[in-house]
């Protein structure tokens, strides 16, 4: 931890602020998520600090709750998108033959499929529910992780300490999670940053089309689609998110790098 | 300055780490060494890896591989203090003056393009001949390396050409624009021991034809020994000894010198074959998925509790493919293998518990044969827990008692892999084998990878723990002074057939068939003029025929 370069503390300063803000968002915001407190599109004053939205809430409190929408459901669609991704990359890895062959040509045809339209298809026909959401990005997504799981796996299961492994008797789950899982580690983080980021602009994106979190929830794509309006006034209501977006995804990766140096030290990663 | 080629004055060479989790560290590698060489003469430099040699020798071109620094003293070539020299001037000394021989003749050459076009480049370069006049001298390298239709090999693929006859066009490479001195990096290390003596020959052969000078780098004192006038022996990264190589070989001052020199002097009592084979191979034949051609041939072997079977041959002859057959991660399509009295299953996914403790397996490359991300202690109680169940202290107390028998002691079990030299890493696998408590450890070339004095110690240990722990070793090997040392029967494997096996007095004593001879007079001994001996040896044999 002493020798944490700048860069790392300034994204892990700037990630852990973003976090706490969605955690705490309650206590911290100065108004209710979806309370009428002011005029249309209100300049910032010390009343409303960046100002009112295109129905007159508190873009601040917008902005907060909105935070913590965005994510929430990021992080969890991350998370899912990991853990299936790289089980069933490392499985297909280590199974090899057939098995690899159908998992990885089924992947390659949901991949061929351009995953935004993929889910305005799904999202027409389901209910628009966080769960919902979740899940259907979690899943498409884990095709990429899926991919890299299985690039990286690929080379670690010709190396002679998983023969030896597989000589000694070992079970799948033992060569998955205790043979391949630590060594195929620091490429997976760097990827969960990156993927983290595209939850992001993903979530974001679906809620503009208006197929995402539904109002009068607040998401900080869904910010930007009420008062993109605004733009033609002058009003950078709808910047602000956008701003959001940008920050959090700059810092993640600047975490994310940091960790990648730390992790393909090869003492074990204690660094 | 003087007359000669090259002088070396207190060289210092640093290079910069990066250790994890701290700042970068500036190290020195090379602490000040001298020397002298004369126009036409060899300098053989020896050691260990680590030990600096092949920096010193990329040193004499002015070049630091890597982050590897030149950071003091002179190197004179041709009365020119080089390391202050400038870069207009270093070029023209490189592939000019002086020229390199690589280990890895393969990986040197540029795969898209044909040889001729390599081998004369440098000189075309430099301005030293025409293309017309570079490609009339490398065909008449090509002749005196004793390459097969020296007119027209140049216009081959590297790929087309065997390893040896590579490594011998990258020889042809260095002389082709008249060098003063040329720096061969372990020229013959990655090839086959038969194929190495030609190249060596050749190479001394070129030497002496074109009075060029020499530094002939190589871990090998035997190899040395035959190709060069002086021998300097480093170790990390400083001058140990200098001499004559008559002096070297045969009266060695420093101690180190003369563990070199006495390396694998080990001598073993052949046991002799009992009635009740531990393993019986029958009639194996076997293949690759997806092949057509057979890389086992109806082999038939037999080892006997306790005792060593060597199996010997050069790369491609099948003899990891035997023990990939054995340990069942290759089917074989015929034949049958008994194990302890009962029949081994062909498929690795349907042998019992049992079945796999009692025959375990240690690898060439021991960085690889062990997860990075594990501690020793991991590494070596993993099969106590899996094959013994046992667990907390009952374990600590096994694995220390293991690294006891391998002779490493406490404190090692929390380390990583990275943490430790190659002789211990080969140790902590050889322990991991140990602790399934096996009836048989097939050993794949686990010294080939170990300098020399390291390997001694693996061999030393490895009859050690037979004698303690009654246990037998398939021992793979390419080496035959690693045979002489510990094997009681010999396989002697070529092209997927066992061509000669017996008891070691058997198969080491005449009369020998075609390949066995070759094999064995192809391996270097640690004598002046072998190589002339053995070579003469050959032509009048030949004649006789």
């Amino acid at each position: 931890m002493k020798n944490m370069p700048i860069s790392a503390i300034i994204g892990l300063f700037f990630t852990g602020l973003y976090f706490l803000m969605a955690i705490f968002a309650p206590l911290i915001a100065p108004y209710g998520m979806s309370e009428v407190v002011g005029d249309v599109w209100e300049p910032a004053s010390d009343q409303f600090i960046l100002g009112t939205d295109n129905i007159g809430r508190d873009l601040l409190t917008r902005m907060i709750y909105g935070g913590q929408t965005t994510i929430f459901i990021a992080t969890m669609a991350t998370i899912l998108s990991f853990v299936t991704g790289s089980v069933l990359g490392f499985f297909a890895a280590v199974s090899g033959g057939w098995v690899d062959q159908a998992m990885s040509r089924f992947v390659d045809l949901i991949m061929s499929i351009p995953s935004l339209i993929f889910a305005l298809v799904v999202l027409s026909v389901m209910p628009t529910t966080v769960t919902i959401l979740i899940v259907l990005m979690g899943l498409l997504d884990s095709t990429r992780v899926y991919r890299l799981a299985r690039a990286v796996a690929v080379d670690i299961t010709v190396m002679d300490y998983v023969e030896a492994a597989r000589l000694r008797g070992e079970k799948v789950v033992w060569v998955i999670f205790r043979e391949i899982l630590p060594n195929a580690l620091s490429p997976l983080v760097a990827e969960m940053g990156l993927r983290f980021i595209f939850m992001v602009l993903f979530i974001s994106t679906l809620s503009f089309l208006g197929l995402g979190v539904q109002p009068p929830q607040a998401d900080w794509g869904g910010i930007v689609k009420e008062n993109k309006e605004g733009i033609n006034y002058g009003i950078a209501a709808a910047l602000y998110p956008a701003f959001a977006i940008a920050t959090l995804c700059i810092s993640i990766n600047l975490v994310a790098d940091w960790i990648l140096n730390r992790t393909t030290s090869l003492k074990g990663g204690r660094g | 300055m003087s007359d000669k080629l090259l002088k070396v004055r207190n060289l210092k060479i640093g290079a910069t780490v990066y250790p994890p989790g701290e700042k970068p560290k500036e190290i020195e590698i090379v602490h000040g060494v001298d020397f002298e060489l004369e126009g036409g003469k060899v300098l053989g430099l020896i050691g260990e890896s680590g030990a600096g040699k092949s920096t010193i020798g990329l040193a004499t071109m002015a070049y630091g591989r890597g982050g590897v620094e030149l950071t003091g003293g002179e190197v004179w070539v041709n009365g020119r203090d080089i390391l202050k020299s400038r870069m207009r001037d270093v070029r023209r000394l490189r592939g000019g003056e002086v020229t390199y021989v690589s280990q890895s003749a393969a990986a040197s050459f540029n795969p898209a393009k044909k040889i001729m076009e390599q081998v004369t480049e440098a000189a075309i370069l430099q301005k030293k001949f025409s293309k017309k006049e570079a490609e009339a001298r490398a065909v008449e390298l090509f002749r005196k390396l004793g390459l097969p239709d020296p007119e027209n090999i140049g216009s081959r693929y590297p790929h087309q050409v065997s390893g040896g006859q590579l490594q011998r066009c990258m020889t042809a490479l260095a002389l082709c624009p008249e060098p003063d001195l040329v720096v061969f990096d372990e020229p013959t290390t990655a090839l086959d021991v038969t194929t190495q003596i030609d190249v060596l020959a050749a190479i001394k052969e070129a030497i002496h034809a074109t009075g060029v000078a020499a530094l002939y780098i190589t871990h090998d004192l035997a190899v040395v020994a035959q190709v060069s006038d002086h021998i300097m022996v480093l170790k990390m990264g400083e001058m140990v000894e200098y001499g004559t190589t008559d002096q070297i070989i045969n009266n060695p001052r420093e101690e180190y010198t003369q563990a070199l020199v006495s390396v694998r002097s080990i001598r073993h009592e052949e046991k002799q074959p009992t009635d009740n084979p531990l393993l019986r191979v029958e009639n194996v034949t076997a293949r690759y998925r997806g092949t057509d051609f057979d890389v086992l041939k109806n082999v038939n072997v037999e080892l006997h509790p306790g005792q060593t079977l060597a199996v010997v041959g050069e790369s491609g002859s099948g003899k990891s493919t035997l023990a990939r057959v054995i340990t069942g991660l290759l089917p074989p399509s015929k034949g049958q293998i008994t194990f302890d009295g009962r029949s081994l299953s062909q498929d690795l996914k349907s042998r019992s518990y049992e079945d796999l403790r009692e025959l375990q397996m240690i690898y060439q490359m021991a960085d690889t044969a062990m997860n990075p991300r594990q501690t020793v202690g991991t590494i070596i109680g993993r099969p106590l827990e899996f094959y013994f169940g046992l667990k907390g202290k009952e374990k600590q107390r096994r694995i220390q008692e293991l690294l006891d028998e391998i002779e490493l002691g406490t404190g090692f079990q929390d380390r990583y892999p990275a943490e430790l030299s190659g002789g211990q890493k080969q140790r902590v696998c050889i322990a991991r084998a140990l602790a399934a408590k096996p009836k048989l450890i097939i050993c794949d070339e686990v010294t080939s990878a170990l300098d020399p004095l390291v390997a001694d110690g693996i061999l030393k240990l490895l009859l050690n723990l037979q004698k303690i722990e009654d246990v037998a070793y398939l021992f793979i090997t390419h080496d035959l002074a690693t045979v002489k040392a510990i094997a009681d029967s010999i396989a002697v494997m070529y092209q997927g057939q066992v061509v000669r096996y017996g008891t070691k007095s058997e198969v080491l004593s005449p009369p020998f068939d075609d390949y066995t001879d070759l094999l064995l007079s192809s391996v270097p001994e640690m004598k002046l003029g072998w190589l002339e001996e053995t070579l003469e040896h050959r032509r009048m044999e030949s004649a006789g025929h």
